[in-house]
């Protein structure tokens, strides 16, 4: 593919911007900005991964994981605003998900300790991890601010934190959970992931791309888990006061 | 208040009174000042054991989406209890519903069955005394007699010392208790309600009674 193929696929966001404006969507100004930041953001990553992909050094590269991890909270905690110190909540969960299953995937061989191995398949469950961080602060704020009544009645009569966010924690966990479980349901029918779509391309072996893809769901789906669970474990304990009130953010503004 | 005691807390909507409430049972925190509970400081007690001891009853029933009895058993659950079937049916009695109300699933009943369910629901955590934040605001008028009588009833056979909350000067002559008057904050009055109405003490009682009356009527 040469440059000219690029700007000729960049003709594609002119009509996407055609279409918003008759429309009177008024996207443009954001799908401008986006789509050149987008570009902007992969061509300056294509010169840093030509320089990191040559780190032979697990400490380097773990170190640029946390990097990534770090990004990532802070993004994903702006899902979750209300809740106290929401961003150390999304790293802590996106940290351990993500590292304790890249981890084991590492001691089982299928992650060699090669820096165009750690690097985009980090990338890949950190990416998702954060996804599955967001959305749970995201659904979890609010359950908290339309169950607001219940859960005050729940600790009227005498509930604890765990007790009176019950039903909150379980949906919050639910919708971070759902996008991973159908994406295993319709892996290959409905699209063919981003692995395998890569190695296709590039002249692999479809087998061998499936091997690859299979690796990276569990682990997705591993670390999509582990996330939700620990952002939740973490997350509702920060809304309650040490009285055990509801934090006031989520009181109605009056 | 004095034990068994009913108390009416009235005031316009804004004046604190469901701060007030709250604060009883700390679901919020006083800045200032002390609650006692049968001569204890309420700041010693731990906010569990305190909201079992006093319940609280809400404008608007929060039931969650279960049966009957399932809603009943969530206080006592809390604690590692479990009612019997008996004593399901004897607080849903209580409360003037009948006993077959208790494998219902709370969406089907009105919003006075629910008020009841609500009502129960903290009856079964025995408490020292019951804080009602205007239970009948969401209900239309004849629902609303028959709640008031069933407060009534339920003091009279338990003599659960009662603080009971209400904007309306009428619920609250119908109530004929001991009553104070809170507006912004204060407290502008303390007697029977009779005694008030009749002889305002105060100017902002005066005003409070005479926008209530040109509201009421």
């Amino acid at each position: 593919m040469n440059i000219e193929s690029l700007v000729l696929a960049y003709g594609l966001v002119i009509a996407a911007l055609l279409i918003s404006y008759y429309n009177d969507l008024r996207l443009e100004r954001d799908l401008v900005y986006s789509s050149l930041r987008a570009t902007l953001q992969l061509i300056l990553v294509g010169f840093i991964l030509e320089a990191v992909l040559k780190i032979g050094r697990m400490d380097y590269l773990a170190g640029i994981l946390l990097f990534m991890c770090g990004v990532a909270a802070v993004i994903s905690g702006k899902r979750g605003e209300k809740i106290p110190r929401a961003r150390w909540v999304a790293f802590a969960g996106i940290g351990v998900g993500s590292f304790s299953t890249f981890w084991i995937l590492h001691l089982a061989g299928v992650i060699p300790s090669e820096a165009r191995y750690v690097i985009p398949l980090g990338g890949m469950i950190i990416g998702n991890a954060m996804k599955a961080s967001s959305l749970t602060l995201n659904r979890l704020t609010g359950e908290l601010e339309q169950q607001r009544p219940r859960i005050e009645t729940l600790l009227a009569l005498g509930a604890n934190a765990r007790q009176a966010a019950a039903q909150p924690v379980r949906q919050a966990v639910r919708a971070a959970m759902i996008p991973t479980i159908d994406t295993l349901k319709t892996v290959g029918l409905v699209h063919l992931p981003g692995i395998m779509t890569g190695f296709i391309i590039a002249g692999g072996s479809p087998l061998t791309a499936v091997k690859y893809q299979l690796a990276v769901m569990y682990m997705i789906a591993g670390a999509t888990g582990i996330t939700c669970l620990i952002v939740t474990l973490l997350a509702y304990r920060q809304c309650f006061t040490a009285d055990l009130q509801l934090s006031a953010a989520f009181r109605p503004s009056e | 208040m004095r034990g068994g005691e009913i108390l009416t807390i009235l005031g316009p909507s804004g004046s604190g009174k469901s701060s007030l409430l709250r604060c009883l049972n700390r679901l919020e925190t006083i800045d200032r000042g002390e609650i006692f509970l049968n001569g204890v400081e309420t700041r010693g007690i731990d906010a569990i054991e305190l909201r079992r001891r006093v319940g609280m009853v809400f404008q608007t029933p929060a039931l969650l989406p279960l049966t009957v009895r399932e809603n009943l058993l969530i206080g006592p659950g809390f604690r590692k209890q479990s009612p019997d079937e008996k004593e399901c049916a004897r607080l849903l009695e209580s409360t003037g519903l009948s006993g077959e109300f208790l494998e219902r699933g709370v969406e089907a009943l009105s919003v006075g069955e629910r008020q009841r369910v609500a009502l129960a629901q903290v009856l079964a955590n025995r408490p020292d005394a019951l804080l009602m934040d205007e239970p009948t605001s969401a209900l239309d008028p004849p629902a609303v007699l028959k709640i008031e009588e069933l407060i009534k009833t339920i003091h009279r056979n338990l003599r659960t010392m009662t603080l009971w909350v209400t904007h309306n000067i009428e619920q609250a002559l119908r109530f004929d208790t001991r009553t104070i008057v809170l507006v912004d904050g204060e407290v502008v009055a303390q007697g029977n309600i009779r005694d008030l109405v009749e002889r305002p003490a105060n100017d902002a009682l005066k005003t409070f009674f005479d926008s209530g009356n040109s509201h009421e009527h």
